[in-house]
């Protein structure tokens, strides 16, 4: 229908053109233009009803049942309504003349459905075949209006966008407002996907924290959720102590860090003072491969080469290293951050300006000492904000850790032992069966919710660091 | 002070600071090489790594290629398949496969057919799922039955490491998987060709299993094809239009500063809090089904959009101004000046952005086990609401499985992913090469 509004006003503004000399758009403008109305409100209309409607049906047969189904628990009116919803599905399945015949009230839908090989777990009632018939009227109307009104929308808007078309109307402004407001929309999309990450963390903290304390969460020291047992509410509470999985998450990226800051730094250093331009065309992509390779095969190899290599290194040493460990989670996280401090630090060394180099050559001093008493100095807040970001980075990895640094929340000082983190801790609450009222599942998004305020503020503060020491040189 | 004792003309003082300064230029210079030294030792150890880690990958993956089995000429005994003559689907589904492809290993090893503890040692060396290919042959061909047909089946994953040089032979024979008289008809068949090293072509095809040599990437595959074809419709439109209102149209005020600032931000979020968000949004809010690619590849698409826009920016900003000047000289709006000239010149830095955005996207596994993507598909996904797997999720589940002929499954996936990202990022900078513009 839309495109047929197109080719009209196509024609119509071509023919016209032909008639009245110059019109102020081209054809395809016009065109366009009684695309966009024919379509977009009906689509609008379309879309909108198609979302409101199934929840307002479902209301009014909710309020259609007898007081005494209505006057039970919420639990037993949810599976009520399911059964109902699934008789109104079972309707659309069978043949007209049988669903005359279950309107007449006689009890044969069970058994209709039954020959079709729709199994139901129970015989239903006769209130919910009258409310299944219901819900069936119900969304059939509603889906039979949707469509009249949409495509009267569209047949209005190809009318009123038709009229419009002439030598003197602007049908390229319009159009250009359509696409500009299309673009602003898409900008948000971004600020909606922050939105929609807080929001959707903080209602089931809120509710989270209404089965533990506040500061049970941020000040135990015990971590021990227990598994959710059905039916035994205050006997399966676990304890939920954040400080041994912040420990975990802090001690594994300090590791990993003091592996990939001296190793990336000093690479960056060599890279953009010393290294040829060969070398630095090879050697430099090369090194970025690190960055590319994703993190559940880093992960696989600390699983399989890493954690066993240094099992047996320290069994050969009189050391007793776990296969799964703090180093070994923190040495593969820190060959993954290696390219991610030197490419960082090379842009950020590479901006410091040449005349404070060419002054401390001038006065006689050796490149390293350059380096090391005015360039790194001048460099200093960006490498901090540099190495804040891949922080940041080894907080939220997960991977790795999820399959070297182990499950046992603890806290202890020995690197060769296994610890877990606020990511391990997070997958493990939510993969597997989920019950979405007990603290246990309700306990990741708050993990989700700290984890994110945490890496947040690293981010922003390094970003407005590096950002602040470039405009210093710029 | 140098200058000083110059201009003084004392002799002195100048041979003196100098012999100072080269005193210590030994020391100096020393510290010269040792820093210099340290620059190349800490290249060295990051290439170390590297090759390390594709090293290990490769060692223990590239025999994941071919697989063991085992050519047999299997009598499709009508019998045994087809008892009541009807061809019935049913019947032809339930049949007793695998007793045929025991009977017809028992003839091809020449064992003695009445030895019941021969028959069920060499039955051993099948696998569990070999009946899998002749059922399916069957069903396919109800002509065949009752004739002989000669079939590939796939041996257990005990011979496959025989075969591979992995079984420890030295083992005192009782705690062996495999016994003396086993590893003889395993030697006799490799020998004659009765038992031989495939390309595996299962690795791609089949879909999840218990046994490691019939469990394969083929539903991970799909389902990973899902979600970039998600990302590509979504994110790229999306992300490419944001990025020309953030660099052409927006006013610089308050609102635009906070995008931009969120962007960066949202760039750096960590990736499981993106898995969060779509457990929370997507599948409690919205109902979409779990484990499904359309779920996973909306929450990728997400994850993705910040790459695609930082990289469409950067791409617009190095049009330079003089082709818009010139457009709007002519008559052009400020819209058709963008989308006549600017973003066709845009256009190879936009698609490098977005193919090292997928690439990204691909290797990503911590956000789609929050949305249940660990699962256990055998079956391809017809449509993106289909439960799936995806390539390194399917890695992740073979890494954590206890069986070891997964170790070689694992690391052959891991190959494979690596050589479809390794493909991406190639293409990127082909792309950039031949299309890069100085202005």
């Amino acid at each position: 229908m839309a495109s047929l509004g197109f080719a009209l006003a196509y024609f119509r503004a071509r023919s016209g053109t032909r008639a009245a000399g110059r019109p102020h758009s081209r054809p395809g403008y016009h065109g366009t233009f009684v695309f966009l109305t024919t379509f977009l409100p009906a689509a609008f209309l379309i879309a909108v009803w198609s979302a409101a409607s199934p929840p307002l049906v479902g209301s009014l047969v909710m309020n259609g049942l007898p007081e005494r189904e209505l006057s039970k628990s919420p639990a037993e009116i949810s599976l009520t309504m399911g059964t109902i919803q699934s008789l109104a599905h079972g309707l659309e399945l069978i043949a007209p003349e049988q669903l005359a015949e279950v309107r007449t009230g006689k009890p044969v839908l069970g058994e209709i459905l039954e020959r079709r090989g729709i199994p139901l777990a129970s015989a239903p009632l006769p209130f919910m075949v009258s409310a299944a018939v219901k819900q069936y009227d119900l969304t059939h109307t509603s889906m039979l209006l949707k469509w009249i009104l949409g495509l009267g929308l569209a047949a209005a808007g190809l009318v009123l966008g038709s009229l419009r078309v002439g030598p003197t109307f602007r049908a390229r402004n319009s159009v250009e407002g359509v696409i500009l407001a299309g673009l602003a929309a898409a900008s948000t999309v971004a600020i909606l996907t922050t939105v929609g990450i807080v929001f959707s963390m903080l209602f089931e903290t809120i509710h989270f924290f209404r089965h533990v304390p506040m500061s049970d969460f941020f000040f135990g020291t015990v971590w021990d959720p227990r598994f959710s047992a059905a039916g035994q509410s205050g006997a399966s509470e676990g304890q939920f102590g954040l400080l041994p999985l912040l420990w975990g998450t802090l001690y594994i990226s300090l590791v990993a860090l003091l592996v990939a800051v001296p190793v990336g730094l000093l690479s960056a250093i060599y890279m953009s003072e010393y290294a040829s331009r060969y070398v630095r065309t090879t050697v430099k992509p090369l090194l970025e491969v690190l960055a590319g390779i994703p993190t559940i095969v880093y992960g696989f190899f600390a699983l399989i080469t890493v954690g066993p290599f240094l099992r047996d290194t320290g069994a050969a040493l009189g050391l007793n290293i776990s296969a799964t460990s703090v180093l070994t989670a923190g040495l593969v996280m820190g060959i993954m951050l290696i390219p991610f401090v030197s490419s960082l630090s090379d842009d950020i060394i590479n901006a410091v300006p040449q005349s404070l180099r060419d002054g401390s050559y001038g006065l006689g001093a050796t490149k390293s000492e350059t380096i090391r008493r005015v360039v790194l100095p001048a460099a200093l807040p960006g490498i901090v904000g540099a190495i804040m970001l891949a922080a940041s980075r080894a907080i939220g990895e997960t991977m790795i850790v999820v399959l070297a640094a182990g499950i046992a929340a603890n806290l202890s000082w020995n690197p060769l032992e296994p610890l877990t983190t606020i990511t391990v801790k997070i997958v493990s609450q939510l993969t597997g069966d989920l019950e979405f009222d007990s603290p246990q599942t309700l306990v990741a998004f708050a993990l989700g919710l700290t984890l994110f305020c945490f890496t947040l503020a690293l981010n922003i503060y390094a970003l407005y660091m590096v950002r602040k020491y470039r405009e210093q040189y710029e | 002070m140098t200058v000083e004792a110059i201009s003084t003309g004392s002799a002195g003082p100048v041979a003196n600071s100098r012999s100072l300064v080269e005193q210590s230029l030994k020391r100096r210079y020393a510290a010269e090489a040792r820093f210099k030294a340290y620059g190349i030792g800490a290249i060295l150890i990051g290439l170390a790594f590297l090759v390390i880690v594709f090293a290990s990958i490769i060692q223990r993956g590239y025999t994941s290629f071919v697989q063991s089995e085992f050519h047999l000429d299997i009598f499709l005994d009508k019998e045994v398949i087809d008892p009541s003559g009807t061809s019935d689907g049913n019947d032809l589904l339930i049949a007793d496969y695998p007793a045929l492809i025991q009977d017809a290993l028992v003839t091809a090893l020449k064992l003695d057919p009445k030895s019941r503890t021969d028959v069920r040692l060499a039955g051993t060396l099948l696998s569990a799922n070999a009946d899998t290919a002749v059922r399916n042959f069957v069903l396919a061909n109800r002509d065949q039955i009752g004739k002989t047909v000669p079939f590939w089946v796939l041996a257990s994953g005990n011979v496959d490491s025989v075969l591979k040089g992995a079984f420890d032979r030295s083992i005192p024979e009782e705690r062996r998987k495999l016994n003396d008289k086993q590893l003889g008809w395993i030697d006799s068949a490799y020998a004659n060709g009765l038992l031989a090293k495939r390309f595996n072509t299962g690795l791609f095809t089949f879909g999840a299993s218990s046994q490691p040599e019939s469990a394969g990437i083929g539903v991970a595959l799909i389902g990973s094809l899902f979600m970039m074809l998600t990302v590509v419709l979504l994110a790229v439109p999306i992300g490419v239009a944001a990025a020309l209102y953030l660099e052409e149209f927006a006013p610089k005020n308050r609102i635009t500063d906070i995008i931009e600032v969120n962007i960066n931000n949202l760039a750096a979020v960590p990736s499981i809090v993106f898995g969060i968000l779509g457990l929370a949004v997507f599948i409690n809010f919205m109902g979409l089904p779990r484990s499904a690619s359309l779920v996973g590849g909306l929450v990728l698409a997400l994850m993705t959009l910040p790459t695609i826009i930082i990289a469409t920016r950067a791409a617009i900003a190095a049009v330079p101004p003089s082709i818009r000047e010139a457009a709007l000289g002519v008559g052009a709006s400020k819209m058709q000046s963008i989308t006549h000239h600017v973003l066709p010149l845009a256009v190879p830095g936009i698609l490098t952005g977005t193919i090292i955005g997928l690439a990204k996207a691909l290797g990503e596994t911590a956000p789609l086990l929050m949305i249940g993507m660990v699962a256990f598909v055998v079956e391809y996904p017809r449509t993106p609401l289909d439960p799936a797997t995806a390539l390194p999720v399917q890695i992740y589940m073979w890494a954590t499985a206890a069986e070891r002929g997964f170790v070689e499954r694992t690391s052959g996936a891991t190959l494979i992913l690596l050589a479809f990202l390794a493909c991406m990022n190639i293409l990127a900078v082909i792309l950039r090469r031949r299309f890069e513009r100085r202005w």
